[in-house]
């Protein structure tokens, strides 16, 4: 059933990049082949020293924290802030938490983008090219996970988000967070590297971990992964996030574009033709 | 060009085009009416506004938020002028391919309503655009988002706005007294329509699927899969409801441009639109009730969003469905147009519901328009009237088409 149904929409696909102008939806094919750059945080190792958050304030420009992590406040990233480390009293104690892009295996910004401007990479990390981008901000209605943020006091506005150091890694380096942490809590590689590490920490420290890597599977698997001492709930993680990818939700509605395109004209057509003869009857006009 | 010209020494008093172009410009009829005390302060102030938006920044003048970044001039502006707009294509439909010629009076009428909404209210989106100059870059491929609704709706905006010049361009013609531009231009006609009514139906779903991917972000109640089709199928009777209000507004205004027979014919109009329009909201609701409960949502029932939800289809999809189906068993034209207010208020609630009120509707920190969001919205609506009243004022949209139009056609 899976396969005859993602093969005949595969072909309805095909049919409406020939026809409506574009080629993005032909590129999700080759995926496979791919393997993405990911981020893996262990907020059990986490000491919630900012380093992270200062060094990544730094490379990108951006002013320096001024807020400390503090039980039962939830810092958020905005504009001037990409990433932001928040500390939660859980059952295990003070656990802290990072927060900032996903980089998404099928990003819903992407998705959603007209212009291509946030875009992912054949790398991994998603970016956003200010070049191509219009501000129309649907990226940010799209997100399931709230992260990219908009500049709304510039008269040349950015959207300010996580890029995973993009600039870095295709020169073969590492993002700035990850080499910088002291605690070791962020690793840096290809995504299956990372999940196959993330179960060696859970099976050699039983107990320490929840059994369950944030990210392997969420909005259709995210490039950056958690693994975290407690349930996720206790860690201020949005739990609706749906398993399968967000672009998911939008595909169907784009699929039926070209059919309607295709079947709609005509049948207008032949509704015109057959009731075309009421016109001379009534000696109407036409134009 | 040399003939053309021949053409409109004697189409327009014998004045050559240059001279005829500046006394139209020139303003006609009373300067300081009540309608142009109002409307003129508040699109001065508005311009003020969008000086102060471009110069400063959106936020400037905005109370958009990180979590809410589409506002009142998206969610009202473009989502909800776009649905009232659908009066366009819904009557060409009626008028070119079913051949009812009973509307054909308001075709032209409607048609140039729905164009100047597209192009304000859609131009109202460049306001809203951060970075307005790249507003090109999916027209000319900097990169053509193939896999994005907004792509497909901004496309089908731009090319229904053509189609719909295109559709209304023999009454500027007949104004020009241009007849060899006229015949060719009403010769496309058919094909433009055919080509409208797709792209219409097309992108008013697609403004409903713009927000399938904010699935978590929706109240439950205003999000489902049917987003698209709800869509589509409210703007139906969202146009035809703008129709019935704006005619009956029309014809008081400028009643001395409509012949006599023109005007017994509108009631005849009327009855015939609220009927479509009961069979296409009895359409709506039922599928709303489908989606209420295929979706399993009596779990709200009882609380501040049920409650809402239940006052915006029940009070103002139900109850105006009943009103339009009564008034036209009775042909009580007064009812009708009560029942369209209501449709139009109702369809303004649905369309805010989803994209402004039940959007975020946890969020810490709820968006609420600044009052110089709402003064940008009036100054645009303003425009669009004074606009729609310089053409009404000159070109054959209400009144008949000039003696030449008709003995061209014998």
């Amino acid at each position: 059933m899976g396969i005859d149904r993602r093969g005949f929409l595969k072909i309805l696909g095909v049919a409406g990049i020939t026809l409506t102008v574009g080629k993005g939806l032909a590129s999700t094919s080759k995926e496979k082949e791919v393997e993405f750059f990911g981020m893996l945080y262990d907020s059990w190792r986490c000491g919630g020293c900012q380093s992270c958050e200062i060094a990544c304030a730094e490379a990108h420009g951006l002013p320096k924290p001024i807020d400390e992590p503090k039980t039962g406040i939830v810092r958020k990233t905005d504009e001037t802030r990409r990433v932001v480390v928040n500390s939660y009293s859980t059952t295990k104690g003070e656990v802290y938490n990072r927060k900032q892009c996903m980089h998404c295996n099928q990003p819903a910004c992407a998705a959603a983008c007209l212009t291509q401007a946030m875009y992912k990479t054949k790398e991994g990390p998603v970016i956003w090219r200010g070049e191509k981008c219009m501000g129309c901000r649907y990226c940010m209605i799209s997100c399931p996970f709230d992260i990219p943020k908009f500049e709304y006091h510039s008269p040349n506005p950015k959207i300010q988000k996580c890029d995973m150091c993009y600039d870095k890694i295709i020169k073969g380096g590492v993002p700035i967070c990850a080499e910088i942490c002291p605690a070791d809590a962020i690793m840096f590689g290809k995504r299956s590297d990372l999940i196959k590490e993330a179960r060696k920490r859970i099976h050699d420290n039983p107990g320490s971990y929840n059994d369950n890597i944030y990210g392997e599977n969420e909005a259709g698997g995210t490039g950056f992964m958690y693994l975290t001492p407690t349930s996720i709930s206790e860690l201020g993680f949005n739990a609706s996030i749906q398993k399968s990818s967000y672009p998911e939700l939008s595909k169907g509605f784009l699929f039926s574009v070209p059919t309607v395109f295709v079947l709609l004209p005509p049948i207008l057509l032949g509704i015109y033709e057959a009731t075309k003869n009421n016109q001379t009857k009534e000696g109407g006009d036409n134009e | 060009m040399n003939d053309l010209s021949a053409y409109n020494v004697r189409d327009n008093d014998g004045k050559p085009i240059w001279k005829f172009l500046k006394s139209e410009f020139k303003p006609k009829g009373k300067i300081f009416t009540p309608f142009n005390i109002i409307s003129l302060p508040i699109m001065i102030l508005g311009l003020v506004l969008i000086v102060i938006r471009f110069w400063k920044g959106i936020g400037s003048i905005t109370n958009l938020t990180q979590d809410v970044p589409w506002g009142l001039w998206i969610g009202f502006d473009v989502v909800t002028g776009v649905a009232f707009a659908g009066g366009a294509y819904v009557l060409t439909f009626m008028v070119y391919i079913l051949n009812m010629h009973k509307y054909h009076s308001i075709v032209r009428v409607t048609v140039l309503n729905g164009f100047l909404a597209y192009l304000f209210y859609a131009g109202a989106l460049l306001l809203d655009l951060g970075r307005p100059w790249n507003v090109i870059n999916p027209i000319i491929g900097n990169n053509f988002g193939a896999s994005s609704v907004l792509f497909l709706v901004a496309w089908h905006f731009l090319l229904y706005m053509i189609a719909q010049l295109i559709e209304f361009s023999p009454a500027i013609a007949e104004w020009l007294g241009a007849r060899r531009a006229r015949k060719i231009l009403s010769g496309m006609t058919i094909a433009t329509v055919i080509f409208g009514i797709t792209l219409s139906t097309l992108h008013q779903s697609g403004l409903g699927a713009l927000y399938l991917m904010a699935k978590d972000k929706i109240h439950p109640l205003w999000y489902s899969e049917f987003i698209p089709i709800l869509f589509f199928i409210s703007s139906i009777f969202a146009g035809l409801s703008m129709v019935i209000f704006e005619g009956s507004i029309t014809q008081k205004v400028f009643s001395w441009q409509i012949s006599d027979k023109n005007e017994h014919a509108h009631d005849e109009i009327l009855h015939g639109l609220s009927k479509v329009c009961s069979v296409a909201m009895f359409a709506y609701f039922f599928l709303q009730v489908i989606v209420f409960i295929h979706g399993k949502r009596w779990e709200y029932f009882g609380t501040s969003m049920g409650n809402w939800y239940m006052l915006e289809v029940v009070g103002f999809v139900l109850f105006p469905m009943l009103l339009f189906f009564s008034s036209y068993r009775t042909r009580n034209l007064k009812l009708i147009k009560i029942a369209a207010i209501i449709t139009i208020v109702g369809v303004i609630l649905n369309r805010l519901n989803v994209t402004i009120i039940g959007f975020r509707w946890d969020a810490e920190i709820r968006y609420i328009p600044s009052w110089m969001e709402f003064v940008v919205t009036l100054a645009v609506m303003f425009t669009e009237i004074w606009i729609f009243r310089w053409v009404i004022n000159r070109m054959p949209v209400l009144r008949d088409s000039p003696a030449w139009v008709v003995d061209e056609k014998r």
